[in-house]
């Protein structure tokens, strides 16, 4: 098995010999490592990406927009990927980003989770019909676990998602009823002694 | 009284660097106090009356244990090499995280001595590979098969059996990624596995020397003696493999230099030095010329550097035995008398030495030396260009004074070599492969990135700048963790005329806690680990201050 420090590296060697500059390249073997700890397919589809770099003409997407629409053209996964996480502050305001076409969109997901720990807020990926949650950078849950090459999607829609609850207030409470199961009943001569107060409260 | 501490300017200079030596904050010396209170033992030891067959050594505590499983291969003489070209050697190790299975030993034994065209599992944590001195193994078999000692004086000259060529760690060829085991208490210091590698290594090799002497002549001869024993340490030969990390890894590299520098702004700070304290510092000095008078080299270069260290330690002695010793901030005083009155060679060894009788202080910043690099990996896009300028102002001024377009700045290009995956160095006016460097010219590229912040909107975002300058990103994340961690930088040109790549090794090795460091070129240097060291049936009681007492 190869290590993760393995795959770093030469993820990064190997963007950097597609003429990626060496600071987008160690974005690049970052990125691929987080994938593969996640049980993503990076190597697999960075593999495939750079093979099909020279053949194809992938478009650099420097500004993200609201709308990125391609032209015809497939979007590269790294440089949307890189704007994306370089200008998540701006793009923080859309709600929601649109880009139409990206060539091996699994290789932008991981720009997308480190974009989620620095917003702290999730992400909502939809990869055509495949949907992703980023979860601050700690963990990807989706409904997409195939080990293959994800070679081109049309729509991919990112939404940032407002930090709130899971549950209602009726569960909460209800979870409050166990945990004061927990405590204790504080007599008179408990409160008086056991909090630590002094012989006069309000001096 | 508050000290400030010394300025990254000065301190991370490459000759500076290249002047460290260990100290009471080295690894090797850190490791040795974490597993002083772990059980050691001999679980395996099958050579044949050659010494070659494999062995298994361990540390164990609570539900914990490290083994070495060790191979011992026949090698001719002309097939035996230090350089990293080299495809056999004398002996093959790997530490093993828990108790090696039958299986794990049988997968070891084919692929640990092939090193790097091995492959090894999560299960394994660090790797390496060593040849016997020539000049040693032999004559020391010899002696103790006839019953005899070996001449203490010749083992003195070299100080070690064998030299290990490389130690890998850290997810190398299938070992396990520090992120599985970087939580664990007992290996927070860097490179503790590396450490513990080599410490077991070495009682391999009195292990075999013992065993080859005893099935040569069973009658006759006698083990190598213990205190002999412990006199020897275990060589290594290091080249450029080494240079890059102290560039790839701007956090550690701080963490190591801040630890040594506020430790030694807290002695300098300390306003009454007891007697004792003064007299530990003084006992290190004197019992350390010992092993000065006994660094060998054939370089030159470092031979000058030991003739003026040796010149201006009895220059520092003499001044020590008049000096007012009852005075207020004592090692301040010092201090400042060797920073105005020695060579940069000596006053870097007596800061370390300043450490010698300060646990406490030292102890607290032991744990710090570590980091996680990719903590500071994602560079602040939303700061602004004046914050970049000002940081490259501040923390760079040296550099983006320098001239690139002089050839004597830009001689030299980095790169990885294809038949071995190693870094090189080499002279782009010369040389082919330029157009492949690698990106560890820091300085070339900081300047370059000052040029272009010059003549940009100071308002602009990091994101807009980098937009239209992707090719420096790297840079640009390197000027904000320095903003960050003023240590993380080798403030000086490592592509540059007068480089010196030693030096860089050099630096690494002295917080590794190597002693004798000994040049062979400019990019290769063999130095000596353990040398003095406590044999680990001796751990559990051992002075700490070991490292004056070797053979020397």
């Amino acid at each position: 098995m190869r290590s993760l420090s393995e795959i770093e590296t030469i993820s990064k060697r190997a963007s950097r010999s597609k003429g990626f500059s060496w600071g987008t390249s160690e974005e690049v073997g970052k990125c691929i490592r987080l994938l593969e700890l996640f049980s993503l397919p990076g190597v697999k589809n960075l593999s495939q990406y750079l093979k099909s770099y020279n053949q194809n003409n992938f478009k650099q997407l420097k500004l993200v927009a609201k709308n990125n629409n391609s032209d015809g053209k497939y979007h590269c996964p790294i440089s949307s990927g890189v704007s994306f996480l370089d200008q998540i502050k701006k793009l923080e305001k859309h709600n929601t980003i649109e880009f139409s076409k990206i060539a091996y969109p699994l290789l932008f997901l991981p720009f997308a989770s480190r974009a989620s720990e620095i917003l702290g807020k999730r992400i909502y990926i939809k990869i055509d019909e495949k949907e992703f949650m980023l979860n601050f950078n700690q963990s990807i849950f989706s409904n997409y676990s195939k080990n293959e090459i994800l070679e081109n999607a049309n729509v991919i829609s990112v939404a940032f998602l407002e930090n709130t609850n899971s549950f209602s207030d009726s569960e909460w409470n209800e979870m409050t009823k166990f945990e004061n199961q927990t405590f204790v009943d504080e007599s008179d001569e408990l409160k008086k002694k056991s909090a630590g107060a002094g012989l006069t409260d309000n001096d | 009284m508050e000290v400030e501490l010394r300025s990254p300017k000065e301190i991370m200079k490459l000759s500076r660097l290249g002047c460290f030596h260990q100290s009471r904050l080295s690894f090797l010396r850190s490791f040795l106090e974490e597993f002083k209170d772990w059980k050691y033992s001999r679980d395996l030891f099958e050579l044949d009356k050659e010494g070659f067959g494999k062995a298994v050594y361990s540390f164990s505590k609570n539900n914990r244990t490290y083994s070495l499983v060790c191979f011992a291969n026949e090698l001719k003489d002309e097939e035996r090499s230090d350089r990293v070209i080299a495809t056999k050697w004398d002996a093959a190790f790997v530490l093993h995280d828990g108790i090696p299975l039958k299986e794990d030993i049988e997968r070891l034994y084919e692929n640990v001595p092939k090193q790097e065209v091995g492959r090894l599992s999560y299960k394994e944590l660090t790797l390496s590979r060593a040849n016997r001195s020539v000049r040693l193994f032999n004559q020391v078999v010899d002696s103790l098969s006839n019953g005899r000692q070996p001449d203490k004086k010749i083992l003195s000259k070299v100080g070690y059996l064998y030299r290990t060529t490389a130690v890998y760690g850290s997810g190398k060829f299938g070992l396990a990624d520090r992120f599985r085991i970087k939580n664990r208490s007992e290996i927070k210091g860097p490179f503790r596995l590396e450490m513990m590698l080599v410490y077991l290594v070495r009682q391999f090799t009195f292990d075999q020397i013992n065993h080859i002497a005893k099935n040569k002549n069973p009658t006759k001869f006698v083990e190598l003696d213990s205190e002999i024993a412990k006199g020897l340490g275990i060589g290594n030969s290091t080249g450029l493999g080494m240079a890059p990390f102290i560039v790839n890894h701007p956090t550690l590299l701080n963490n190591w230099v801040q630890s040594r520098e506020s430790i030694l702004k807290k002695i300098r700070e300390i306003e009454i030095v007891k007697e004792g304290q003064f007299n530990i510092f003084y006992d290190c000095l004197i019992k350390s010329i010992y092993n000065v008078k006994n660094w060998n080299s054939d370089s030159e270069f470092q031979k000058s550097k030991i003739r003026d260290l040796l010149e201006d330690l009895n220059k520092t002695i003499n001044y020590l035995n008049v000096v007012d010793k009852k005075q207020k901030y004592l090692f301040n005083t010092i201090y400042k008398w060797i920073e105005a009155k020695v060579c940069e060679e000596c006053l870097e060894y007596l800061v370390s030495m300043f450490m010698e009788p300060f646990d406490e202080i030292v102890k607290e910043f032991i744990d710090k030396m570590s980091s996680d690099e990719d903590k500071h990996f994602t560079i602040p896009s939303q700061r602004t260009v004046i914050q970049l300028r000002n940081i490259l102002e501040n923390h760079y001024s040296e550099l983006i004074k320098l001239d690139f377009n002089k050839k004597e700045n830009n001689l030299n290009f980095w790169f990885i070599s294809k038949n071995k995956e190693e870094p090189r160095l080499a002279n782009r006016f010369e040389m082919n492969g330029s157009d492949l460097e690698q990106p560890l010219a820091i300085a070339r590229d900081i300047k370059k990135l000052y040029e272009r912040v010059i003549v940009s909107k100071n308002s602009q975002t990091i994101a807009e700048f980098l937009i239209e300058n992707d090719d420096l990103r790297h840079v640009v994340r390197r000027a904000f963790i320095i903003e960050k961690f003023p240590y993380s930088e080798i403030l000086d040109n490592t592509i540059g005329e007068k480089l010196m790549p030693i030096d860089m090794l050099r630096f690494k090795l002295s917080f590794f806690g190597a002693v004798k460091f000994d040049p062979r070129s400019d990019k290769w240097l063999r130095i000596c680990m353990f040398q003095g060291a406590p044999l680990p049936n001796q751990l559990k009681n051992f002075d700490d201050k070991w490292v004056y007492d070797s053979l020397n």
